[in-house]
This record gives structure tokens, sequence and C-alpha cells, in this order.
């Protein structure tokens, strides 16, 4: 949201009413279950027991757990930095008008229809040395590669599975705040002699801003959640390379069926995406503001 | 650096993004045109035998085929409930303060940022509660969750960046305001509301945990139906393939729809 000053309008409360309904319809109900979940030893669905704040203490002295968020900090950070720069470069460099736009903006678009489990059966073969156009070319080269063998190599693997999966998204997002920025932008910079560094950096950027927000939260957040991928490419391996959080968390609310201790471990992890979203926000939001006093 | 080597070396690295995207699902449609002991016997960039049999089960066997239907359905619901409540919500964050208007718009991300494995036991209990259960509504409604608050964040970044003297305009020529949306305010915001529908669709349509928990016969989408490849007798690779290529189709279908929405983007000219 912009920080410009507005008209305030209480009314605005009806446009937004509905949006509020539809959303807190499957958003509250369950949340406040979780939150009970998470403050019982649940033994069977008659038997429970309160247990307060203990699963979120043992939780947060869990030494796998620590093992696993700094694995899924490292990676979070690593898809942020190389998906947004190149989907910025790639919406820059999309052709704008005609055919081959229209061509571009769709072939681009493929790898994100996908669904999840079908793009990590499909980077498992393709990355095999044997059999896998991926694994194949490399071996050829003569990169001794291997996505189940090597901890590097894997988690290299992943991280090129989520760029080829998602940067799309970024360049998509990208691409629509380009051509929303009216002509007469450039019109003014061409007068002005600016070069094409200075229209990027004080009329594209500045533009992109909202979008680019969008673009910044939205994969990190999903890639601080990612599971079906790396559990269908490495399961998590080799050693536990691969292993992030909410596979960790799977094992525990799936696997051993704990569902006061996985409650908690849920509320943990979701308060730490929302204050690492609320953090990144505030820092856009003013990094944005600044170059509008530059740009005046 | 004259213009023209700039411009070849963009077309360059636009040309290696495309290898590098289309290499993979290039390989799923060569898999999806072998057989499984094809597969996973020997390496061949094209197949030694080409069969159309992984497509023909696809088509001919219900349980299949009616995954796609379903998805679509649901996937259709949800994304004009989507855009038809985030379009006034996102006006409103724009153009608008109001009690609490910040701290509302960042609660509504806020419902993308549960992890989904221990929520899934609760939606099942509220969705067999109010009735919902296995139909196409259920699974629209649960996707609302995520799509909803995308809509808005995606609409209110490009309507936020329409000055607001256009809205001012407008209202002293004599239009009202649904008139005014609805000729002069969507027009400007059109790569916005492509974006956004092609983002709601594709979210909606790859969800796989969610629809797979509120559904189990009349409402089973494609990708639930898909994890029945994998089985205690091993992988079925090449079915698999062929139904990951079908249901990239539609949503090429869809963003071939919204191209032009996303590409012409600020249309000042003819207001």
């Amino acid at each position: 949201m912009s920080t410009t000053t507005k008209p305030v309008n209480q009314k605005a409360w009806f446009l937004i009413l509905p949006v509020l309904i539809c959303v807190a319809f499957s958003a509250i109900v369950p949340l406040m279950t979780v939150v009970n979940y998470s403050v019982q030893d649940i033994i069977s669905p008659e038997r429970t027991v309160f247990v307060g704040t203990e699963w979120f203490a043992a939780m947060m002295r869990d030494e796998e757990l620590h093992g696993a968020l700094l694995r899924q900090l490292g990676f979070s950070f690593s898809v942020l930095l190389v998906e947004i720069p190149l989907g910025i470069a790639l919406a820059l460099s999309m052709p704008a008008k005609g055919w081959k736009s229209s061509a571009v903006l769709v072939v681009i678009a493929l790898s994100l229809l996908i669904p999840w489990n079908v793009v990590g059966t499909i980077w498992q073969i393709y990355g095999r040395a044997d059999i896998g156009l991926l694994g194949f070319t490399l071996q050829k080269i003569g990169i001794d590669y291997s996505y189940t063998g090597n901890a590097t190599d894997a988690w290299i693997t992943v991280l090129v599975m989520d760029v080829w999966h998602w940067t799309p998204l970024v360049a998509l997002l990208a691409f629509a705040g380009l051509r929303s920025i009216p002509d007469a932008y450039y019109q003014a910079a061409r007068i002005d002699g600016a070069s094409k560094f200075a229209v990027f950096r004080y009329i594209q950027l500045p533009k992109m801003r909202g979008v680019l927000m969008i673009a910044v939260l939205l994969r990190f957040m999903d890639s601080f959640m990612i599971y079906t991928e790396p559990f269908v490419l490495t399961g998590g391996g080799p050693g536990n390379a691969t292993t992030f959080l909410s596979q960790y968390l799977t094992q525990k609310a799936v696997g051993q069926f704990d569902l006061g201790p996985a409650a908690a471990f849920s509320l943990i992890y979701f308060l730490i995406i929302l204050l690492l979203c609320f953090i990144l926000y505030n820092w856009m939001q003013r990094v944005g503001t600044q170059k509008v006093e530059v740009e005046q | 650096m004259n213009p023209d080597r700039r411009f070849k070396k963009r077309t360059l690295f636009l040309a290696l993004y495309l290898l590098f995207a289309l290499l993979p699902i290039y390989w799923m449609i060569n898999m999806s045109f072998k057989t499984n002991e094809e597969i996973l016997s020997s390496f061949s960039f094209f197949p030694q035998h080409f069969t159309w049999a992984n497509y023909v089960r696809i088509f001919t066997d219900e349980s299949w085929y009616s995954g796609y239907i379903n998805s679509l359905i649901y996937v259709a619901i949800n994304t004009v409930i989507s855009l038809s409540v985030a379009l006034p919500a996102a006006y409103a964050f724009s153009r608008y303060s109001f009690l609490g208007d910040k701290h509302v718009f960042f609660w509504l991300l806020t419902n993308r940022m549960t992890p989904p494995a221990v929520f899934l036991l609760p939606f099942f209990q509220l969705y067999s509660t109010v009735g919902l259960m296995d139909t196409h509504l259920g699974v629209a409604l649960a996707h609302l969750l995520f799509n909803v608050p995308l809509a808005v964040w995606i609409l209110e970044g490009f309507m936020s960046g329409i000055p607001r003297e256009i809205d001012e305009t407008a209202y002293i020529d004599g239009y009202s305001f649904p008139k005014f949306f609805i000729r002069i305010f969507l027009p400007l915001i059109k790569a916005g509301v492509g974006v956004a529908a092609f983002f709601c669709f594709m979210f909606s349509w790859v969800e796989l945990l969610l629809a797979r928990t509120l559904t189990s016969v009349n409402a089973k989408p494609i990708v639930a139906t898909m994890t029945r490849t994998v089985s205690a007798s091993g992988m079925d690779w090449a079915t698999l393939a062929a139904a990951g290529v079908l249901t990239i189709v539609p949503g090429a279908i869809v963003i071939w729809f919204v191209r032009h929405y996303i590409a012409k983007g600020f249309a000042m000219g003819r207001v």
C-alpha cells in the first residue's frame, strides 16, 4: 500500500466486506482449531490433556528443527537473490508487441502450470545421468553430477528446479508492471536524454515497486513452505541436505501423528514467516519512498 | 555500445532462458510418448517406439478425464469469485484510508503463510460440518483463502499506479461510480486484472493438499488423480508425463486469452 495521504472514508469498509467474509470463512476456524491442538496432548480424539506451552518449549529446543530452519533460510534467500533479478531482466528483455510477445508470454508461463508433484517427478528423470537430459549432458561434459549422492548437487538441483519453476511468476508480474507505465514517462526521459540505466533506475524500477513487492513476498513465503518438489526429487536427502522446514513438519504431523507438537510447530513456523515478511514489507516500503524523494 | 548490439544481447539472453524453460517440458513431452520400459532403459532424444497409449488411457478412462473436468469447474468458480470480490476491495485499499486499513491489508496476506500439513484436519472437519465436502463449490471456497489475498494485493498495486485525478475528473464529467469503474477504471488496470486472473487460475489449478482433502469422488481434481501413478508396483512415469502435458494445456489457453491484457497495459490514449 502506498504511504501517500488518502481521504478518510469509513464507508470503504463496505467495499472490503465481501473479501473479509470469503477469507475469514476458511481462515478463522482452522486457525483456532490448530491453536487448540497446540496446547493439548492428544492421545485419542476423546482423550486429551491440557499441557499449556509445553509443546512450544519442546519445539524451540529441538536441534533438528534449528538445522532445518537454517537450511530453510539459506534456501529462501538464495531463491530471492536469483529469481528476482532474473525475473526483472526477463521482463525487460521480453518483446512488448506482436506475435513474438504473445508466444514468449505463453512459453514463459508454462512451467507455472505443471502440478508440483509432476515438477518433482520430471526433474527426477531429467537429472538422472543415465536417462535424463540434464544429468546426461553434465556427465558428457565431464562433471561428476549426481543429485542422489552428492549433497551440494542435490541442493543446487532443488534451487535450479525452483528457479525454473517460479522465475516466470516474477517475470510475469514485472512485465505487467512495465507495460502499465504510460508512454509519457518514456517521452519525457527521451527529451531529457536519459540513459537506459537512468530510465530503469528512476522510471521503471519505482513504477514496478508495487508488483515487485508482491513478487518478493510471494516468492519468499512460498519458498519458505516448499514441500512437494524437494520431497519428490530428493526425499530430503542425501542425508538431510534438502530437508526443509515443511518436510520436517509433515514428518511430525503425518508420519508420527503427533498432532499437539506438530500444531505448536505450525504456529511457530507461521510466526517466523509472518515476522520475516513483515520485515521485508516494511523495508521495501521504506526503500520505495526514499526513491521517490530522490526523484523529486 | 550501440543499440543494435545491446538488442542482440537481450535477445540472446531471452533465447537462453527460453531454452532453459523449455527443455524440462520437452523432456516431459518426450516421456509421454514412450513406454515405461523405454523411459527407464535408455537415453534418447526422441521416442524410439512412438506410442499414443498414455494419452489414450487418459482420454478413455473416466476416472482420469473427469479429474480435468472437476478441476476446471472449481478453478473457474474460484477465479470468478476471487476477482469479483477483490476488485472493489483493492479499490478501497488504494483510494481511501479507513480504520484498520493497513492491518487488514497485511492480515489478508498472512492467510497465505500457514504451512498446510496440520491445517488439513480442521479444514476437513469444517467443510464436513457445513456440508461442502466433495463438492466443486467447497474446493473453490477453500481456495479463496489464498487466491483472494493474492488478487487484492496485485490489483491494489496496479490501482495505486493510476493517478487519483482520473477518478475526480470522471465524477466532474458526471459518471456514476459503477459506470466509472467499469468503463474507465478497469481498462486502465487491464494488465493487473490479466495477471491476477492468471495467477488465481494457476494457484488453484496446481493446489493439491486442500483439494485432495476436501474431495473423494464427485469433485476429485486431476492433481489428486495423478498421485495414483505412484503405486506399490512402482511409478507409472509415462502416464504421469502424459497427464502432466495435459495439465499445461488449459492454463496455456488461459494465458493466451489474457495475453493482450497483460501486454497492452496502460491504455490512457483511449479514454
